[in-house]
């Protein structure tokens, strides 16, 4: 059988991002993949030296609109601990909230491109729906629909009014109904199984082995979970992560439909405990020395590295996002797979290209 | 922020003793100490606890790549190279610095005594 | 005749392609919540699709950089006459933050000639309907003044037909 050549995107109607694959098929089974990069990437990390480290703030949340608020909080967690700032205890549950909004209309999103890439086209457009009323929520709190830009090193800029608490819960409750009765036609679905389950496996053991994070890393079966490291208000709620076993497409596509009630539940226990007092802490000082830090966004786990030299500008950021760590499991997941499965299993693993290339 | 230093030689072998513990490769960064040296950090993690190695290059002398023992590592290895002009020697699958940038763009944007910061002005 | 015909329905129900060009998603999921039920552009006949040649409109956020400006460029060449370009996002408008960035050409206007601005990081659904809108129009005015000249019209035209 000859070997051929099938270029993938840059500019595909499944993907909303330029990602070109290059896939090497014989007959309709994939042999290799080789991954060009570079339609997105605009060097991030570079203008930590034009812009002093609070404006960094604003820089880091446009490395992804969908996850913005966890890539500011990330940041300002790494500068807060090399700063020694102990942020306000109703900061820290506020920004549990924000984050588990915003990871509510990641999965949301997610579980919408996913139906697309199967062709379930109405299934797209109901997940979306459901979605809106989050983006409505994060609208009516922070003041955009996107970036929710409420993070400020030492605390957040935004409060939340009781009454807003209550709307947030109230329409948490809709969200929750209407997600339930998207369970049959989403997980129960005889076409549905037959697109994803047994495509693109991976094994727990492989995972590990290739830096593999997030929901596709829990999809294997390894329960890891950054949230099990108490950042922010983690540390006081009840938290376990979602697992699956058997590491195929329909396995990930459960974690992430599960997580979304978690996310639910969480924002609930949050609202239940949130104390009152302070929002933001004192900023004093520039940062010096080292830092790391590590939070788990809808995609998996993001690292941040800085280095300051107690001067304006940052020396060094180094952002590593979830998307990175999961293109090379990605590469290990097509090779065997039919050309037509190729899509799924591509936003199995929910690539974020704008993240991956900064 | 605990890290343990290494000499390039050494790297290989201390990456494969990572391996061998069960420690999960999550990246490396790359800092540019000035013009002709650079810090390289390799970020592990195991039961999230994160445990670093750091070594110091300079840019005529290449650090072997660890493709061989984290796959996972070409990305990274990968991007050092487009963006900082350091060389990785055994690279499982090389781009040869053309993962992200274009010719336009031909200096390693990242190097101390990088031309000023935009090629193509914006007037 | 032939010509009026695919004239006026083009102007009917013009189609759509949207090209990402490295934006931060934040535009980008945008331009997807315009198309579903809450927004849903489809109610002025307008559809998403994804070859440039059955195109009529350009959508394009986030700012350029040196790669993509080749894949933009081809883009903007596939797609018949006449077209209409929107840039949506402050990226596309001027290059927004990312502007000092070593790998940024700048905003879209840099590369190609765009018709239509809209403001806004992220821009809102609402603003990208309206940009939509009024890119209508112009391709409306575009259309009734476009003689083929020099066949390249008539040329795309009957490729497409
Ligand atoms: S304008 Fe703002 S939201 Fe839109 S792509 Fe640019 S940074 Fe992202």
């Amino acid at each position: 059988m000859p070997v051929s050549t099938i270029p993938f995107g840059p500019q595909h109607p499944v993907l909303p991002e330029p990602i070109h694959l290059k896939l090497t098929v014989e007959d309709e089974v994939i042999k290799e993949v080789v991954p060009a990069l570079g339609y997105v990437h605009r060097g991030l990390e570079k203008l930590a030296g034009t812009r002093d480290f609070h404006q960094m703030v604003q820089i880091v949340e446009r490395v992804c609109g969908i996850c913005s608020m966890m890539h500011a909080m990330c940041y300002c967690e790494c500068v807060e601990a090399m700063m020694g700032i102990e942020t306000p205890p109703r900061a820290r549950y506020l920004r549990l909230i924000w984050s588990e909004l915003n990871r509510l209309h990641s999965h949301l999103l997610w579980l919408g491109l996913f139906a697309d890439s199967f062709g379930f086209e109405s299934l797209f457009m109901q997940f979306w729906k459901i979605r809106e009323k989050v983006m409505d929520l994060q609208e009516a709190t922070a003041g955009n629909r996107v970036i929710v830009s409420v993070n400020v090193i030492g605390g957040l800029r935004r409060d939340l009014s009781p009454e807003q608490q209550q709307t947030i819960l109230n329409i948490l409750d809709r969200v929750e109904d209407e997600m339930r009765l998207l369970e049959k036609p989403l997980l129960g679905d005889y076409t549905v199984m037959k697109r994803t389950k047994g495509k693109g496996i991976v094994s727990a053991a492989r995972a590990l082995e290739l830096g593999c994070v997030g929901p596709t890393l829990r999809g294997s079966g390894v329960a890891q979970d950054m949230r099990q490291l108490g950042y922010e208000a983690y540390g006081d709620l009840a938290f376990e992560p979602r697992v699956e076993k058997d590491g195929d497409c329909y396995s990930r596509l459960k974690v992430r439909y599960r997580e979304v009630f978690q996310s639910i539940d969480l924002i609930r226990q949050a609202m239940e405990k949130i104390p009152a007092g302070e929002i933001a802490a004192v900023v004093k000082g520039r940062p010096e020395g080292e830092g790391l830090a590590r939070v788990e966004q809808p995609r998996g786990e993001v690292f941040y590295y800085v280095k300051a030299d107690g001067k304006k500008y940052l020396e060094r950021i180094r952002i590593r996002t979830p998307t990175f760590a999961n293109v090379p499991v990605l590469l290990a997941m097509l090779p065997g797979m039919c050309l037509s499965d190729v899509p799924v299993i591509v936003l199995s693993i929910d690539p974020c290209i704008s993240c991956t290339e900064r | 922020m605990r890290a343990e230093t290494i000499t390039p030689d050494q790297l290989v072998g201390a990456c494969a003793r990572m391996k061998a513990e069960g420690f999960r490769f999550v990246t490396m960064t790359c800092t540019a100490m000035d013009e002709n040296s650079f810090e390289l950090l390799y970020h592990f993690d195991k039961n999230l606890e994160l445990s670093t190695l750091r070594l110091t290059t300079s840019k005529d002398s290449p650090v072997h790549s660890i493709t061989a023992v984290y796959f996972a590592a070409f990305l990274v290895e990968n991007e050092i190279q487009d963006l900082f002009g350091l060389r990785f020697p055994g690279l499982a699958l090389d781009y040869n610095r053309t993962l992200y940038l274009d010719e336009e763009i031909r200096d390693a944007p990242f190097c101390k005594n990088a031309a000023a910061e935009k090629n193509t002005a914006a007037e | 005749m032939f010509e009026q015909i695919t004239r006026g329905s083009r102007v009917k129900s013009p189609w759509l392609l949207h090209y990402d060009c490295s934006s931060c998603n934040g535009c980008d999921i945008e331009v997807i919540a315009c198309l579903t039920p809450v927004y849903d552009i489809e109610r002025f006949g307008i559809i998403n699709v994804g070859n440039p040649l059955h195109a009529d409109i350009l959508l394009v956020t986030g700012a350029v950089n040196h790669r993509n400006r080749k894949v933009l460029e081809n883009l903007y060449e596939q797609m018949p006459h006449p077209r209409v370009v929107i840039a949506i996002g402050s990226c596309a408008l001027s290059g927004g933050v990312f502007r000092e960035a070593y790998n940024v050409v700048g905003g879209v206007d840099k590369v190609i000639a765009v018709d239509v601005y809209v403001p806004g990081c992220a821009a809102k659904p609402e603003a990208i309907i309206d940009g939509v809108l009024l890119g209508l129009e112009k391709f409306k005015k575009l259309s009734n003044n476009w003689r083929g000249v020099g066949g390249i019209f008539r040329e795309a035209e009957t490729n497409e037909s």
